[in-house]
């Protein structure tokens, strides 16, 4: 039952149409819930949060560094996995989503390292420090750049795709790098407040506004990958029925919504 | 699974797994060369350059931090708790969260006489947050918690 399921997803997901129908209702969604929980989470975190003993108020620069690193990790094994998937299956809607996350994957790895610049300056008395846990961070933003200025160098959409997914998969190995970096070497980095097994090294009121934030970063990715995705469609698309039928047949305030 | 997606589908896990395999080995290879610093054992028992620029670390022992009265200057004590321990020695303006038990990064030279003479000095702080009202009840989540982090390295 669950596995037939899955299987019919499976093959509509090779239906760039399919996704588009569908995604309709998921952007709207994940807009919204986006402008909430950033909006709620923004003020509970600078206003209402308490300070901590040591850092003070610089602390709280951690509100938007960790949602940031989190969803730019994130969005980079969403790209490995799109990437093995598009190598293997040779499913259009794989390169699709890598050309949708990759500028704001490469935006949220800007705003960790400059956040955890700023937060570095007055806490470890330094902007930058080359540590495992920086050094890693900046491969990962590399690697961003580098799919991007490789899509941007490549004129034909087969060959495009095909690199794009293997460099996406290949660097999935910082993944983890980054993850442990902090474990593995002496970095001046800290290591996880948050880890699986053991509970938060943070008491509740501190942790919570952090929560609301990280759902807000995530609903947020999902709404701009989506919309990119949906835009990317309409242009590969756009000679087909369905498309001229979508936008001729729809009134202006659904075209808005969709772009 | 038809053939041809079968092959590509082999052909892929290989291209991770060697690319994976690749990293691993330069990992292991770099060894020592990935740590930022050297922890305080490696600087007691001598594994440390001399008179080469170096970084090391520790937690500042309690009651060793000694203050000039009409310099800038200071010397203080790096310790991992361990029963490994090394004297810095630093001129210039201390970062805010230096102060006993807490994590320290000191960027220098280890001079004949076995003190670490400092150039540079960064405070480490650990992954513990607290208000300070909650502190001040229960005597710390752990001003020596990161200790274990100038330990020997796995």
């Amino acid at each position: 039952m669950i596995f037939s399921a899955l299987k019919s997803f499976w093959h509509k997901l090779g239906s760039p149409r399919w996704f588009f129908e569908m995604s309709q209702t998921w952007v709207f969604v994940l807009g919204w819930m986006a402008l909430l929980l950033l909006a709620a989470g923004f003020v509970w975190a600078i206003a209402f949060a308490p300070a901590d003993y040591q850092q003070g108020n610089s602390f709280r620069i951690m509100y938007v560094h960790v949602p940031a690193a989190m969803v730019a990790q994130s969005l980079y094994i969403g790209m490995g996995v799109a990437g093995f998937i598009g190598l293997v299956w040779r499913m259009k809607l794989t390169d699709v989503a890598i050309a949708a996350s990759l500028p704001l994957g490469m935006l949220l790895t800007a705003l960790a390292l400059f956040t955890g610049s700023v937060w570095g300056r007055p806490t470890w008395n330094s902007w930058w420090e080359w540590d495992g846990r920086t050094v890693s961070t900046l491969v990962l933003f590399f690697l961003y750049v580098g799919i991007y200025a490789l899509r941007e160098a490549i004129p034909g959409q087969v060959l495009r795709a095909r690199a794009s997914a293997v460099i996406a998969l290949v660097g999935m190995v910082n993944i983890p790098i980054i993850k442990f970096s902090v474990e593995w070497w002496h970095t001046l980095h800290q290591p996880a407040s948050f880890t699986i097994m053991e509970k938060p090294a943070m008491p509740v009121e501190m942790w919570a506004p952090l929560l609301v934030m990280v759902l807000g970063f995530y609903t947020f990715a999902g709404f701009t990958v989506l919309s990119a995705m949906r835009l990317e469609i309409l242009q590969r698309e756009a000679g087909t029925a369905w498309v001229s039928a979508w936008v001729s047949g729809q009134d202006p305030l659904d075209l808005k919504k969709g772009a | 699974m038809n053939p041809k997606r079968k092959q590509r589908l082999y052909l892929t896990i290989f291209l991770f797994v060697v690319a994976s395999a690749t990293t691993a080995l330069l990992i292991l290879v770099s060894g020592e060369n990935m740590n930022m610093f050297y922890p305080p054992i490696d600087v007691a028992s001598g594994k440390v350059p001399a008179d080469r620029q170096i970084r090391a670390g520790g937690m500042v022992l309690e009651n060793s931090v000694d203050r000039q009265p009409d310099s800038l200057a200071v010397r203080f004590v790096l310790t991992d708790y361990q029963g490994s321990f090394f004297e810095v020695s630093y001129v210039g303006i201390l970062p805010d969260l230096f102060r006993e038990g807490q994590g320290i990064l000191v960027e220098g030279k280890l001079d004949a006489a076995g003190t670490f003479q400092a150039e540079r000095v960064l405070a480490k702080h650990d992954e513990n947050y607290m208000p300070p009202e909650l502190m001040d009840l229960q005597q710390g989540p752990g001003s020596t918690a990161s200790a274990s982090e100038f330990g020997t390295p796995l």
